[in-house]
């Protein structure tokens, strides 16, 4: 499902005056589908960068990355984009809600710019993350936990082959925490999404077959 | 679904910005088809208002001067011809009718011409068209002390039939200057939509031996009125009263005539178009603004959207069509605006001139301003669809972890 080799990025820093400064370098990385593995790593570690490279926001200096086949690397950026709107998920830390746009719409998003609006693919989902009952309120309308659970809901509803998930519990609580990241893998499982997601966070880790150090693999930081 | 969705959120998202510029686009777009209309209608309604007449003859002096006054009631009578002037050109072969006309008093700023019965009877005041009386009303009979006021005189002094008034001297309104006489009104023409509804008619020898007014006016008018058997005989009489003559003035064609006036204020014109343009410049810029001010608090919403798939042309295209909408919000609401300021201007221009606009006539610039108006804010979006379009999506899905 997602298959990488020899990835590089290096951005400017104003520390070094302006010289590129090496973030990501991963000789390899592998993930089958339907497979859920975790990735340890520190804050600054250069995890966020690693899915942003995987995603196709961020182009890669050198190296390839392949998605269901698809080597997302050597695309175009309009190509890139249409890939990331078709075969990935993206749940962010912060959510990354639209905050002028219902949940209802927010979810619909996740699906607008690859296949197409699938009104009662989105309702379902939302109600399998037990939002069935807040289609039209606003993210700002609901709780952290109910937030994080419509950006789970977006994040899948257009049937992604890969679940990229960035410290999705760093902004809950204890109890949310644990049934958020039950949510995610069980959704992830159910729709046969690969799952890889990075956090820091111990007890996240612990509930996971598959752990990666991110230092190990980044050799940026080995 | 996705573009009008993301167009209508963000609307909704800045309505109070989305709501003041589209404000400011109504006003640009609603003065400029006001300039537009008044100045196109106008024209149009001026030069081709002659109230039946081909040509006016008066005392020697200027022609405009002269067909506004004689035609449109405006401005003072250049001077008085003698009535064997009158009878001399209404006995011309070339002439088919000869109305004579007498100014010098008003009825509390409505002007009273002095005329002839034949004036109702025997001219059209636009092609198949003659004077009519309100239900109950009557012409005047000459040598006596009738009056017929024009609609619009009417309605603004509230006469009605049977109602009796004293004339007041000179042609604006002085309280003080009174005169003794007592008029009846006998009737109330029906609107002509010319600018004899702004006129009270009373017979001509009434402004003549008017009480106070000098003697030798008994024998004198202010104009003739004439309608031609054919146009080419117009030239003729303008050389023989212009050319070789040197006493009088013959006036002709009245809607050339009417024509120069517009020509001499073109300026005047000019300058409110070059305003109204200068207004819609403004609006666009304002749609500019107003959508790039609010770009640094969307940049994190449309990294969102680029997160999500959406392409940069996307986002780039939705923010035109962002400003494209504002545009068309606008544009409509300027028709509001539009029919309000021509409704205003035109009341202003019956009660003045008794020259009567109309609010609902269909115009090109109707569609091209609008259109123009709406492709104008779109241009005003690219600047900050440019900007939406290089927004970093990394960098701005912030905070990272």
């Amino acid at each position: 499902m997602l298959d990488l080799a020899d990835l590089r990025k290096s951005f400017p820093a104003t520390e070094t005056g302006g010289a590129r400064v090496e973030i990501v370098r991963v000789p390899a990385f592998a993930l089958g589908a339907g497979e859920q593995t975790a990735l340890r790593g520190e804050s600054g570690s250069g995890k966020t960068t690693f899915l942003h490279l995987i995603a196709g926001i961020l182009a890669a200096d050198s190296g390839r990355v392949t998605v269901d086949g698809v080597a997302m690397t050597s695309l175009g950026e309009a190509q890139r984009d249409r890939l990331r709107a078709q075969k990935l998920g993206y749940i962010f830390q912060t959510f990354n809600l639209l905050q002028g746009f219902t949940v209802l719409e927010n979810v619909q998003l996740g699906m607008a710019f690859g296949g197409g609006v699938d009104k009662a693919r989105a309702r379902e989902l939302l109600g399998r993350v037990g939002l069935g009952h807040r289609f039209n309120h606003f993210p700002n309308q609901l709780s952290t936990g109910q937030q994080q659970r419509v950006a789970v809901a977006r994040a899948l509803v257009n049937r992604p082959k890969l679940v990229l998930a960035d410290e999705p519990t760093g902004n809950l609580d204890r109890v949310h925490s644990r049934a958020a990241l039950e949510l995610i893998r069980e959704v992830c499982r159910e729709s046969g999404a690969a799952l890889l997601l990075v956090s820091h966070d111990e007890e996240v880790l612990r509930q996971f077959d598959r752990v990666r150090e991110f230092g190990e693999l980044n050799e940026v930081t080995r | 679904m996705t573009l009008p969705l993301l167009i209508y959120r963000s609307l909704r998202q800045h309505a109070l910005s989305t709501l003041v510029t589209a404000g400011s686009i109504a006003l640009a777009c609603g003065l400029l088809m006001t300039v537009w209309m008044v100045k196109t209608q106008s024209q149009e309604v001026f030069t081709s208002t002659n109230t039946g007449f081909d040509a006016v003859l008066g005392a020697r002096g200027s022609k405009l001067q002269l067909v506004l006054n004689a035609i449109f009631h405006l401005e003072s009578s250049p001077g008085n011809l003698e009535l064997s002037d009158y009878e001399e050109i209404r006995k011309h072969p070339a002439v088919r009718a000869a109305i004579p006309l007498a100014v010098g008093d008003n009825y509390r700023g409505y002007r009273l011409a002095g005329t002839i019965p034949d004036l109702f009877t025997t001219v059209e005041y636009a092609p198949e068209k003659a004077f009519t009386l309100q239900p109950g009303g009557a012409f005047f009979k000459l040598g006596t002390r009738e009056a017929v006021a024009g609609s619009f005189a009417a309605a603004q002094l509230k006469l009605k039939v049977g109602d009796t008034f004293h004339p007041y001297h000179g042609l604006n309104f002085n309280e003080e200057s009174v005169h003794s006489e007592t008029y009846t009104v006998t009737g109330i023409l029906a609107p002509t939509n010319t600018p004899a509804d702004r006129v009270i008619w009373i017979p001509i020898e009434g402004i003549q031996k008017m009480s106070g007014h000098a003697a030798a006016s008994a024998g004198q008018i202010s104009a003739v009125l004439i309608q031609l058997r054919s146009p080419t005989a117009g030239f003729a009489l303008d050389q023989l009263y212009n050319k070789q003559g040197n006493r009088l003035t013959f006036a002709f064609p009245v809607g050339a005539i009417i024509a120069e006036l517009f020509g001499k204020i073109s300026w005047f014109d000019q300058v409110l178009t070059l305003v109204a343009y200068l207004v819609a410049v403004v609006a666009a810029a304002s749609v500019l603004a107003s959508i790039y001010n609010s770009m640094s608090a969307r940049r994190r919403d449309l990294a969102i959207l680029r997160s999500l798939g959406a392409r940069r042309r996307t986002i780039f295209g939705a923010v035109v069509a962002e400003a494209a909408v504002i545009g068309a919000l606008g544009a409509v609401a300027g028709f509001a605006v539009y029919f309000g300021l021509l409704a205003g201007v035109a009341r202003l221009i019956q009660a003045q001139t008794g020259v009567v606009l109309e609010v609902f006539a269909g115009h090109q610039v109707l569609w091209i301003c609008p259109l123009a108006m709406i492709g104008l804010c779109a241009l005003g979006g690219v600047v900050p669809a440019m900007k939406a379009y290089r927004t970093p999506v990394a960098e701005s899905l912030s905070p990272v972890s």
